[in-house]
């Protein structure tokens, strides 16, 4: 047994790369714009139209059938005995190897590394010629593959990669000075990314976001509620309450400022962080407020998640 | 290092049953709003606050074991929270800088 060239059968193959060439069809990356020739043209005709169109073998055809290939060799022969003036059926290579298009791109490797031709023709179902696979066709669809695999691969190393979370909307209520139940928003929501595989830094700042939301309703609202929004791409936090709202919301936003209570601070909170922890996590922060109440939208972007699109 | 491996350094109380997880950091704070922000994944709380609003922020900010300074008492929907969200609660007579530089020791931070 020869030891094969390319080690892509071997058990260590990463998956991408086995994927890349059983999960793709010789059919997705040949050449259909095919110059094949007739087996009654002489050989100098076809030394003229591979001169002219820079090619080194044309598969010769009847009636969409192939029934040969002709290259330069057979070219050089014929030259060399003068015998130009043959028609091509008497120069070609008869029961040439042939792909079907069917065949996953590891065929075709395999047949690159058995036999020394250069192209294989390829044929459909009814074993009629629909294109032809060059070395080159191979590399420059590798090339284009890995380049998407190998993008899809970093960006999740960059940002982790979550499954399918479709659209989902929670809301909760939240009522004055509950500190029992402030949490359960964003407890809940945590889980939900968790189960999706969302990155754990990004579920943290949703989680962040809805704590202190959640909590400044319980501490400085008479009461509200939080409706977050789930996409694949984004969470989006609303949380409203119905007043007394925000005298300086600028004042409210810059850290260390709070209006809290001595025994709100007691308990740990109204130091001044809420509002400020919130727009720092999020990716897009508006607030509103008036007496009638305070409406905070937030919107934190999930990392973009390819693993759906086939490569 | 391992929760229990932590505790058996430190040679606190353990109020709840023990999770598997592992303590990597450290952090020392009364302030929630403080501790959401910035305490450090996989770490233990160094805090007086015990009441189950930390049990919250613990979780949601990755946080696996509590240690309450100063002996205080944890209330009774405390413990069943942080078993619930699989987070240990210590409990010492040391205050929050005591206990911080025994565990700096412990986990030599």
């Amino acid at each position: 047994m020869i030891k094969k060239l390319i080690p892509v059968y071997e058990n260590q193959t990463p998956l991408v790369v086995l994927e890349l060439i059983q999960g793709h069809k010789i059919s997705e990356i040949m050449s259909t714009n095919v110059i094949s020739v007739t087996p009654d043209i002489t050989m100098r005709d076809v030394k003229k139209m591979m001169k002219d169109g820079g090619i080194s073998g044309m598969p010769v055809v009847r009636q969409r059938r192939l029934i040969g290939i002709i290259s330069v060799e057979d070219l050089l022969n014929a030259l060399e005995d003068g015998l130009m003036d043959d028609s091509v059926e008497k120069h070609m290579s008869r029961n040439p190897v042939i792909l079907e298009e069917q065949m996953p791109v590891s065929f075709a490797i395999d047949y690159f590394e058995n036999y020394s031709y250069n192209r294989f023709p390829v044929l459909n179902e009814n074993k009629e010629l629909v294109g032809m696979l060059t070395g080159r066709d191979i590399i420059m669809h590798m090339v284009k593959v890995m380049n998407r695999e190998i993008g899809r691969l970093e960006e999740i190393a960059r940002y982790g990669h979550h499954t399918e979370i479709g659209n989902v909307i929670r809301r909760y209520a939240v009522v004055q000075n509950d500190f029992k139940n402030a949490g359960k928003a964003s407890s809940e929501v945590k889980t939900l990314l968790q189960e999706h595989k969302v990155d754990r830094k990004v579920i943290r700042a949703v989680a962040t976001a809805i704590y202190e939301l959640e909590i400044n309703q319980v501490v400085h609202s008479l009461g509200g509620e939080i409706v977050c929004r789930i996409s694949d791409h984004y969470v989006e936090v609303l949380a409203r309450d119905r007043g007394p709202g925000i005298e300086d919301i600028e004042k409210a936003l810059s850290e260390g400022f709070s209006t809290a209570t001595d025994w709100i601070r007691s308990m740990g909170f109204g130091a001044g962080m809420g509002l400020p922890n919130v727009k720092r996590v999020s990716d897009d922060f508006q607030i509103q407020s008036s007496t009638a109440g305070t409406e905070i939208k937030v919107t934190i972007n999930l990392p973009v998640d390819n693993s759906a699109e086939k490569i | 290092m391992k929760i229990f491996e932590l505790n058996e350094k430190l040679g606190f109380e353990l109020l709840t049953k023990c999770p598997e997880s592992v303590i990597t950091s450290a952090y020392t704070s009364d302030l929630l709003s403080d501790v959401m922000g910035n305490a450090p994944d996989d770490s233990v709380l160094i805090t007086i606050q015990a009441h189950k609003n930390t049990i919250a922020v613990a979780s949601l900010a990755g946080i696996n074991a509590i240690i309450l300074c100063n002996n205080r008492k944890a209330p009774e929907d405390m413990l069943p929270a942080a078993e619930k969200e699989c987070i240990a609660i210590l409990q010492t007579g040391l205050n929050q800088f005591e206990a911080s530089v025994a565990v700096a020791k412990a986990l030599d931070l």
